[in-house]
């Protein structure tokens, strides 16, 4: 059976009632929810109050059901669970959790629809919510899409005020004394004469209590750690070396392996001799692997040089070999026929569009590979009919899809271990490093097996961010920007991701132009067309995904719109701006910038703006001019997300999503020659280091929008507001990335 | 062969030619100093030798003539050295995975230097990568850090 076969009948049952319960109503209705995971697991005297707390004789464990790639997301959910709860900071502990359809995100499927976030009408409501009824019946327990703080805000609240619901009315019963005469205070019950009842003590009368349908949370005022900074629970252990991610796990009697794969991605493996390899010390098995090889040695770095002796005849890449013939399929996919997406289109852009003085331009991005710091890496042992997988991912329940599939176990006997990552940017949003593990554990079973990748294997075997072309013709007229028509060409990431686990897409790829259609702007005549490219490379999510490249495509032009039209950039795109609080993000990126104050002789400012993920976010760059090139040395950065639920990760977020944005910008992309990626290692993909890294002014907006995740949307505004800065400081006008092609930086 | 690993004695049989990472790694299970590039370019595995930082995926166990410190040499969840003090303090952190190098790093900054300009901290620094981009709190953690060994007032 297909893997999606296997994910839905596993969940109909499920899906089906919670999609009459609760959401059509709006009532968050428990007995209604998807089994609870933790019920089938608890020992004696345990309870699972909810799906996302247990607590035994030792204490609360909080199940923080989505993947920590950095983002801090594990501190954060707990967070939410703990204010209701009302647990002590120190005490807190957490566990992923295993993978469950009751942690379906709600929020991320949303992201994908053909309605904008600043669209808040009935309709759209209602998209939204069908959104939310679509992920629940899939499970999709995925992470990503900046989507975790916005579906766990009430969830796990809830979760945490029944709970503690729960535990009152346990100690309620064996005191005595009535519901509201009891306190709670730290993880334990209070009562009126001041016994201390700890909730661990009262688990297992907990356990027989059902959990209230409906509970008050408490207002914001009495909150004790939310919107107030957070030590993050992981931040000694990050800090000593003692944190551990899937490449420290050590085993009695593991092994170690790697792979080599066609860097040629999708080419396979005609054939290979190991005669060298198998003879190399600490060598234990080659074994093959679907399109490559795999080398079992008793430690990393044999099983590594093991593998470079491994001769290969691989097979020819199954897209053009050369970036150069890829951006000619790019370059001819502005066509009818290719045409994918029209969702923006106001006014009369042919006819604004026919006098003379029409401005005309043309934009290229380029792949862009994740590279998260820890390379791709699991841990298997496949042992009497169970297989166990300690490894980092954004999609659980399809790793263990996956896992079974390959290891023709069921479900049931596949046990997925879930692990932080050291980075991530969307990489583990793919599963194929966990079928290669699976792969080699069936071949070598018995053991448990860490599988390794070389950072070379790593970057030639990314699903990297899609490179994409923009041709944009605008007019001005009495200093206003009058017209602005956009065509975007890419590849679809959603076709290519959504495709790897066998489930259908249907509609246009939204992620073509995002960050360019569903921009908060008014203009006389306005066009947003998309045009999908067949696919070349296989690529994926990337930080900020279709907004990454569009935020560039959008902002570059418009700002050359606006120099066009001889006005201030900043009072032009408030003056576009239609969109409250979007205006509101401009104003204050404009105060903290002292935008236009003198800058300084051979320095200059740029600005720039994206909504995405329903975040609007200002930034404006400020950069030298140097004899030894580009200096950038300040960055403000206003973004409104609601309410920041840490204002210490919101900040540290914010400056790392800019970085990301303005080292990829800076100097990074992922060309190809004969099918293969030619960056392999960090020598020729460096990002920003710290010497180059410059200062960055953050701001939180609240306009009382409904809250959001800042993981992402700080990253499209940086390499526009980058490159308009350079423009102002140069007057070059930099309509390529990366912009190291074109000019120096320090 | 003998190494010493933060004052443990090892007797190690491993090719010269492998590299300290992978020792202290795979054969002593010391697993703070972390694999991220292999070509010293990245610093997440960042050692000292004798004191000095050094990239332990490039360095031939062979070639190693004097004390091994790792990042769990340098302090403990129960008794942080200065440095890891201030990146608790500053929250540095995002994935972590570069932290044990840019610690490593900043420790042997400052033990040769305990008032660093910001040149001295881009030079000592530059050699450490971090994907998450933790930069600016890994600079104010340096100068508070700085700021604590010399006792002064923070
Ligand atoms: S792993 Fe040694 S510098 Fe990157
Ligand atoms: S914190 Fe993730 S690489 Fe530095």
């Amino acid at each position: 059976m297909s893997r999606v076969g296997t994910i839905a009948r596993r969940t109909f049952l499920i899906g089906t009632a919670v999609i009459a319960g609760g959401v059509a109503f709006g009532v968050y209705a428990y007995k209604r929810e998807p089994i609870n995971p933790l019920l089938k697991d608890l020992g004696d005297g345990q309870a699972a109050l909810t799906p996302y707390v247990r607590i035994d004789q030792s204490g609360v464990t909080i199940i923080t059901p989505r993947a920590d790639l950095g983002q801090g997301v594990a501190s954060i959910l707990a967070a939410l669970v703990a204010e209701e709860l009302d647990i002590a900071w120190n005490d807190i502990r957490v566990d992923f959790g295993s993978p469950s359809a009751a942690y379906y995100n709600g929020i991320a499927a949303a992201e994908g629809l053909p309605v904008p976030a600043t669209d808040s009408s009935f309709k759209a409501r209602t998209t939204r919510v069908v959104g939310d009824a679509v992920s629940k019946f899939l499970g999709l327990q995925i992470t990503g899409g900046s989507s975790s703080v916005p579906d766990a805000y009430e969830k796990m609240r809830i979760a945490g005020a029944a709970a503690r619901e729960v535990l009152l009315q346990a100690a309620a019963r064996r005191t005595g004394i009535p519901k509201h005469q009891l306190k709670t205070r730290d993880g334990n019950v209070i009562t009126p004469r001041g016994e201390v009842l700890s909730y661990a003590s009262l688990a297992a009368e907990a356990a027989k209590i059902e959990p209230p349908q409906k509970v008050r949370l408490k207002p914001a005022a009495d909150w004790r750690y939310l919107g107030k900074p957070m030590q993050r629970i992981d931040i000694v252990a990050k800090s000593t070396g003692t944190a551990t991610f899937g490449i420290d796990i050590r085993m009695p009697g593991m092994v170690y392996a790697t792979v080599r794969a066609n860097p040629a991605i999708g080419g396979g493996i005609k054939g290979y001799d190991a005669s060298a390899a198998a003879k190399a010390r600490g060598v234990i098995a080659v074994v093959p692997i679907t399109g490559g090889v795999g080398v079992i040695a008793d430690n990393t770095w044999r099983a590594f040089k093991a593998a470079e002796l491994i001769k290969c005849d691989w097979g020819a890449a199954p897209y053009p070999p050369s970036s150069a013939a890829m951006f000619e399929v790019v370059a001819s996919s502005f066509t009818g026929e290719r045409q994918d997406s029209r969702l923006k289109d106001e006014g009369d852009v042919e006819a604004a569009l026919q006098d003379a003085g029409v401005i005309e331009a043309e934009y290229k991005v380029p792949y862009l590979a994740h590279a998260p710091l820890e390379p791709m890496n699991a841990v298997v042992q496949l042992k009497d009919g169970r297989l166990d997988i300690w490894t980092a991912t954004q999609i659980p329940l399809f790793v263990v899809a996956t896992a079974a599939e390959v290891s023709g176990l069921a479900p049931d006997n596949v046990h997925l271990h879930s692990l932080m990552s050291g980075g991530s940017f969307g990489r583990r949003l793919e599963d194929d490093y966990v079928r290669q593990a699976v792969e080699i554990a069936k071949a070598y079973p018995g053991h448990p097996i860490k599988m390794t990748w070389t950072r070379e294997e790593d970057m030639t075997h990314d699903f990297p961010r899609p490179l994409g072309m923009a041709r944009m013709r605008g007019a001005v007229r009495d200093g206003k920007v009058e017209a602005y028509d956009l065509k975007v060409a890419c590849p679809s990431v959603t076709a290519s991701q959504i495709g790897r686990l066998h489930m259908p897409t249907f509609g246009p790829d939204i992620a073509i132009v995002a960050g360019a259609w569903d921009q908060p702007f008014r203009i006389p005549h306005y066009r947003v067309t998309g045009y999908r490219v067949p696919e070349l490379v296989p690529v994926s999510s990337w930080r900020s995904v279709g907004a990454s490249a569009n935020g560039f495509l959008h902002n570059g032009f418009l700002d050359e719109l606006i120099h066009e039209a001889g006005v201030d950039p900043l009072k032009e795109l408030i003056r576009l701006c239609w969109h409250e609080p979007s205006r509101k993000v401009l104003e204050a990126v404009g105060e903290m910038s002292k935008w236009g104050s003198d800058v300084g002789k051979d320095r200059g400012r740029g600005i720039a703006f994206t909504l995405s993920f329903g975040v609007p976010v200002a930034e404006v760059v400020e950069v030298s001019n140097t004899p030894q090139g580009i200096r950038i040395d300040k960055v403000f950065v206003a973004a409104d997300v609601g309410r920041v639920l840490d204002p210490t990760n919101f900040e540290n977020q914010v400056q790392g999503a800019v970085i990301w944005g303005l080292g990829h910008a800076v100097n990074c992309e992922l060309t190809f020659k004969d099918g293969v990626a030619e960056q392999t290692n960090f020598h020729a993909y460096e990002g920003l280091r710290l010497n180059q890294a410059p200062t960055i002014e953050v701001r939180a907006i609240d306009n009382g929008s409904p809250i959001r995740g800042i993981g992402e949307p700080p990253v499209p505004p940086a390499a526009p507001a980058l490159a308009n800065a350079i423009f102002a400081a140069t007057g070059k006008r930099i309509r390529e990335l990366p912009l190291n092609k074109h000019i120096d930086f320090v | 062969m003998r190494l010493i690993v933060n004052g443990k004695t090892h007797e190690v049989d491993v090719e010269d030619e492998m590299p300290l990472l992978w020792v202290l790694r795979d054969v002593l299970g010391v697993t703070g100093p972390k694999y991220g590039c292999g070509i010293a370019m990245c610093g997440a595995c960042t050692v000292h030798v004798g004191g000095e930082p050094v990239r332990s995926c490039s360095l031939p166990v062979g070639d190693v003539k004097a004390d091994v410190i790792t990042i769990e040499g340098l302090g403990t969840p129960a008794a942080l050295h200065a440095v890891q003090k201030a990146w608790v303090a500053h929250q540095a952190a995002q994935c972590g995975y570069c932290q044990s190098g840019q610690i490593m790093s900043a420790a042997a900054l400052l033990s040769a230097n305990d008032n660093p300009s910001d040149d001295d901290i881009d030079q000592a620094m530059s050699g450490n990568l971090c994907r998450c981009g933790t930069y600016p709190r890994i600079r104010a953690a340096i100068r508070a850090a700085a700021r604590e060994l010399k006792g002064r007032p923070t």
